[in-house]
């Protein structure tokens, strides 16, 4: 059964999961039973009735005022139970307890900013408690982008004006699947993150740990994870073709020429001024669209990284 | 063909190009809107042989983006919202109503003009740098992209008052030009989808046009009023596109519900089941369709109790599309039913439309929605109620009255062929689509995860099967031209006016002023069981 159910729908894993699947069942055979009335009698009307056929025709009413009622008030019943049923579940997944865990989440073109409350941040991926309900306050910094998590059922768009909320509580343990559903432009399909349920004492050692990403990893296999976890991939690649920025292929130690007609040595300095503080030395030919990862990044991360850009021969 | 008729009356280009007559307007809009189909089709065959695998297949994301862009544009603004009123409407309204033309030809072919500088204003795009923004035009993302969206957006505005000349013009044309003795009830149901259509034409299309404006006087004077870095609120924007683009779904749809009724009753030869109930149906879901387009934002952070008014009147809308199909289903019992093309795509219509219009509810209801907002069963939905629904009606109406525009009988052999080819092809490209929107593939998406790709292959293998099918049916009808057998005055034992005129028309419809005592759908009695049993002995 629950293999059936997979089949159209990922795993349910979260508190409200389980009623919106109810109601999407209920639906569908309802929708299945009324599809099938009309192709059966259309079939059978079409076959019996066919021109030529040896059957009685008479004269058949062109109305039948307590049949249309019927067939009016019937579909009737159904939405108004269909209405308070979708109702009832909207409701229930729009108010977060009072003692929900908060984490405040920015978007922009094209990843996820997350931040704990006791400072921690991080980007494209979130650890959260299995049974504890988490809340997320939610802004963009450039377009409308949309928080979707399919395992969860919820979603809930981010806008840039003003802070939408939007929370659940994880019953399954695991990693879920984050995308974006609103469209944001060229790295729209590729704004993924993931969330991960582990067990509260897990989440706690990992909170108080700072993180821990990449532990024991050698730095330029640390770096190729951060590139991709945080979303360089969107912007640069690694072939040397052109994307929104330069590509990493062979950019190190070679003279890099600066919007403002400055030609500056691609040295492990300017890698880092490049990743900190992106738009005082912008690249001649490219918009100065780069995300700062100034408060994001640790010292040991934005190392990985440059290590890994000089990688790319 | 016997005398003179509206083709062949006055020749040369120019004849064409000034002419007044609604049905020569009616033919260029029809060879104008397949134009702009065939340009959407291939764009839409580009998007699915793109999605075949999960990464890069043929173009970059940026390419994929104004290709989608494209494609919904095209398809929404220059083919089916002008499709069946421009194209259909404009050559059979006056017939039906036993007029010699439109209340205002001039206007017609003003409107026809509009149509022509707007499409080309919205495929200079195509040149000039195209247009990634969706065909929605969300801000701020449409306010802050580069690319031609200021052309596209005049391109729009200009097309909304194409789309209002041709309203205002059928209001006017049911309200004054009925031939004597047609009174309300005696018209065809499709003289009543048109005035439904028109109305919303008339009342929803302004909007749209002052929407596309202020998003151009903010990207060109940096006016605020969508964009918050300029003090504007992007969600008015959602509110103000929706406010014309949900009623327009019903520019969409009525004109095909409308086909639907006059094809069904002719070959079944039967009156229509509940006239009058179809009739104010169509009214009444031009008024209701103001108010719900809020339900595009149940998660666009629009407040709770809103989105609940907006699901419940979003529910409410549904029961007159319902009460229509039990309708055309009880027309065909005890009928005496011919399965020719226009009644086998009329009857595609009516299981494809249930399709549409059943998995809608999911997408009403506020909880399912939220799962399955933006995601491909989103784009499954729309393409069975647009193309399955309107498209397929299109295909019927064309069917029913190709013969009377063109005075040529097409191949049934060549139209049953092509009939199944689209409908196993659509339900392969589309079906699959609710499946991967069910289980979280998100729309607009260039990249998705790999466990999604034996969906996708699917979907483009029946993307091609749908275009071998559509191929066949351009073949056949273009093929009808140059070949014989010409139609008589009335192939399929019609009732309404149209078919008591020529095959093609002369130019001014009828030689004399029909004059009607019946209504459209009085046809002779059936034979009774005992009269066929006498008459195959
Ligand atoms: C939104 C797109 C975008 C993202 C995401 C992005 N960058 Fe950039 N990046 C750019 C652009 C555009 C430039 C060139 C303009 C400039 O110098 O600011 C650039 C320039 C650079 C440069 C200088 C390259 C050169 O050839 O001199 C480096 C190094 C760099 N980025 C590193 C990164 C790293 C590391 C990440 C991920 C942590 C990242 N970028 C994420 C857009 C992006
Ligand atoms: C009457 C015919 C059609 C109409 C009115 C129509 C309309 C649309 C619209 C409005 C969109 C949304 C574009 C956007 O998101 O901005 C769209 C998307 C799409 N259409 Fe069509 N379409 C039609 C036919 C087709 C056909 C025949 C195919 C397949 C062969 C097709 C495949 C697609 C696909 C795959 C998308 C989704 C693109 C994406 O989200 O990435 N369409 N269509
Ligand atoms: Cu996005
Ligand atoms: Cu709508």
């Amino acid at each position: 059964m629950s293999r059936l159910r997979e089949l159209l729908m990922p795993a349910a894993a979260s508190t409200v999961a389980r009623d919106v699947d109810s109601l999407f069942y209920f639906l569908l055979g309802l929708s299945a039973f009324f599809f099938l009335l009309i192709a059966a009698l259309t079939a059978w009307f079409v076959i019996r009735y066919r021109q030529g056929s040896r059957v009685r025709r008479g004269a058949a009413p062109t109305h039948n005022t307590a049949l249309e009622l019927l067939w009016s008030l019937i579909p009737l019943a159904l939405v108004i139970v269909i209405f308070f049923w979708g109702f009832h579940g909207y409701i229930s997944a729009a108010v977060p307890p009072a003692d929900a865990l908060e984490i405040k989440v920015v978007a922009k073109k094209w990843l996820w900013q997350f931040e704990y409350p006791n400072g921690l941040r991080t980007v494209n991926e979130i650890r959260v408690p299995v049974g504890k309900p988490v809340k997320l306050v939610m802004i963009s910094e450039d377009v409308i982008h949309s928080f979707y998590v399919p395992s969860f059922r919820i979603k809930q768009d981010v806008l840039p004006s003003r802070y939408t909320q939007l929370w659940f509580e994880v019953t399954e343990p695991g990693a879920h699947r984050i995308l974006c559903t609103e469209y944001c432009g060229r790295g729209h399909s590729d704004m993924l993150g993931v969330i991960h349920a582990v067990s509260d004492e897990e989440y706690r050692s990992w909170l108080e740990s700072g993180g821990g990403l990449g532990e024991g990893m050698p730095l330029v296999e640390f770096g190729r994870l951060l590139y991709t976890r945080y979303g360089c991939e969107v912007c640069h690649s690694l072939d040397g073709s052109r994307l929104e920025g330069p590509s990493f292929k062979g950019i190190f130690g070679k003279p890099v020429r600066l919007s403002d007609g400055r030609t500056v040595t691609a040295d492990e300095d300017y890698l880092r001024r490049s990743i900190l503080q992106p738009q005082t030395e912008v690249v001649a030919g490219y918009q100065p669209v780069m995300p700062t990862f100034q408060g994001l990044l640790g010292e040991r991360e934005i190392n990985a990284l440059i290590e890994f850009i000089k990688e790319q021969k | 063909m016997t005398g003179a008729n509206y083709l062949t009356e006055t020749r040369g280009l120019r004849s064409w190009l000034f002419t007044l007559d609604h049905k020569r307007i009616g033919v260029m809009y029809l060879w104008s809107t397949l134009l702009a189909f065939f340009l959407g089709g291939v764009l839409a065959m580009l998007i699915r042989l793109e999605l075949i695998t999960p990464q890069k297949t043929l173009m970059d994301a940026d390419t994929y983006n104004k290709v989608f862009t494209l494609h919904g544009a095209v398809m929404i603004f220059l083919f089916i919202i002008p499709s069946i009123p421009a194209a259909l409407g404009n050559f059979v309204l006056p017939l039906l109503l036993g007029a010699k033309d439109v209340a205002f030809p001039r206007l017609n072919l003003a409107s026809y003009y509009l149509y022509v500088a707007g499409a080309i204003m919205a495929l200079a795009s195509l040149v000039t740098g195209g247009i990634d923004t969706g065909w929605t035009f969300y801000t701020p993302y449409s306010t802050s992209t580069g690319g031609a969206v200021n052309l596209v957006t005049l391109a729009v505005f200009v097309l909304g008052f194409s789309s209002i000349f041709t309203g205002i013009n059928f209001i006017a044309t049911t309200h004054k030009l009925r031939a004597p003795g047609m009174n309300w009830f005696r018209m065809p149901l499709f003289v009543w989808g048109m005035y439904a259509t028109a109305i919303i034409q008339i009342l929803a299309t302004p909007v749209l046009g002052i929407t596309v404006l202020l998003l151009f006087l903010e990207r060109v004077f940096g006016v605020g009023i969508f964009d918050p870095k300029l003090g504007g609120d992007p969600v008015l924007f959602q509110h103000f596109f929706w406010f014309y683009s949900h009623p327009a779904v019903y520019i969409m749809i009525l004109p095909g519900m409308a086909i639907i009724s006059e094809v069904i009753p002719v070959f079944s030869q039967r009156p229509i089941f509940g006239y009058r109930a179809i009739a104010f149906s169509s009214v009444a879901i031009a008024g209701v369709s103001f108010l719900v387009w809020g339900h595009h934002m149940f998660v666009s952070g629009q407040s709770v109790l809103a989105s609940a008014i907006f699901s419940f009147l979003t529910f409410l809308v549904a029961i007159p599309s319902a009460v229509k199909v039990f309708n055309w289903v009880a027309t065909m019992y005890k009928g005496s039913i011919r399965l020719q093309a226009p009644m086998i795509y009329a009857i595609t219509f009516l299981l494809l439309f249930a399709i549409g219009g059943l998995t809608g509810l999911f997408l009403g209801s506020l909880a399912t929605d939220v799962h399955l907002h933006d995601t491909y069963f989103v784009v499954a939905h729309f393409h069975y109620v647009m193309m399955g629904g309107t498209f397929i009606a299109f295909l019927a109406g064309l069917h029913y009255w190709w013969p009377k525009m063109f005075g040529r009988m097409y191949s049934e052999t060549a139209a049953r062929v092509a009939a199944a080819l689209v409908f196993i092809g659509f339900n392969a490209t589309f079906l699959s689509q609710f499946v991967l929107g069910s289980r979280g593939m998100p729309r607009r998406y260039y990249n998705y995860l790999p466990e999604f790709q034996a969906l996708h292959v699917l979907s483009t293998v029946g993307s091609w099967v749908l275009a071998l099918g559509l191929l066949i049916v351009a073949g056949y009808l273009l093929a009808s031209l140059r070949r014989k057998p010409e139609a008589p005055p009335n192939p399929w034992g019609g009732m309404t006016l149209e078919w008591q005129t020529t095959s093609p028309p002369p130019t001014h419809n009828f030689l004399e002023q029909p004059v009607v005592d019946r209504g459209p759908y009085d046809f002779p009695p059936l034979e009774t069981e005992e009269e066929t049993v006498a008459r195959s002995a």
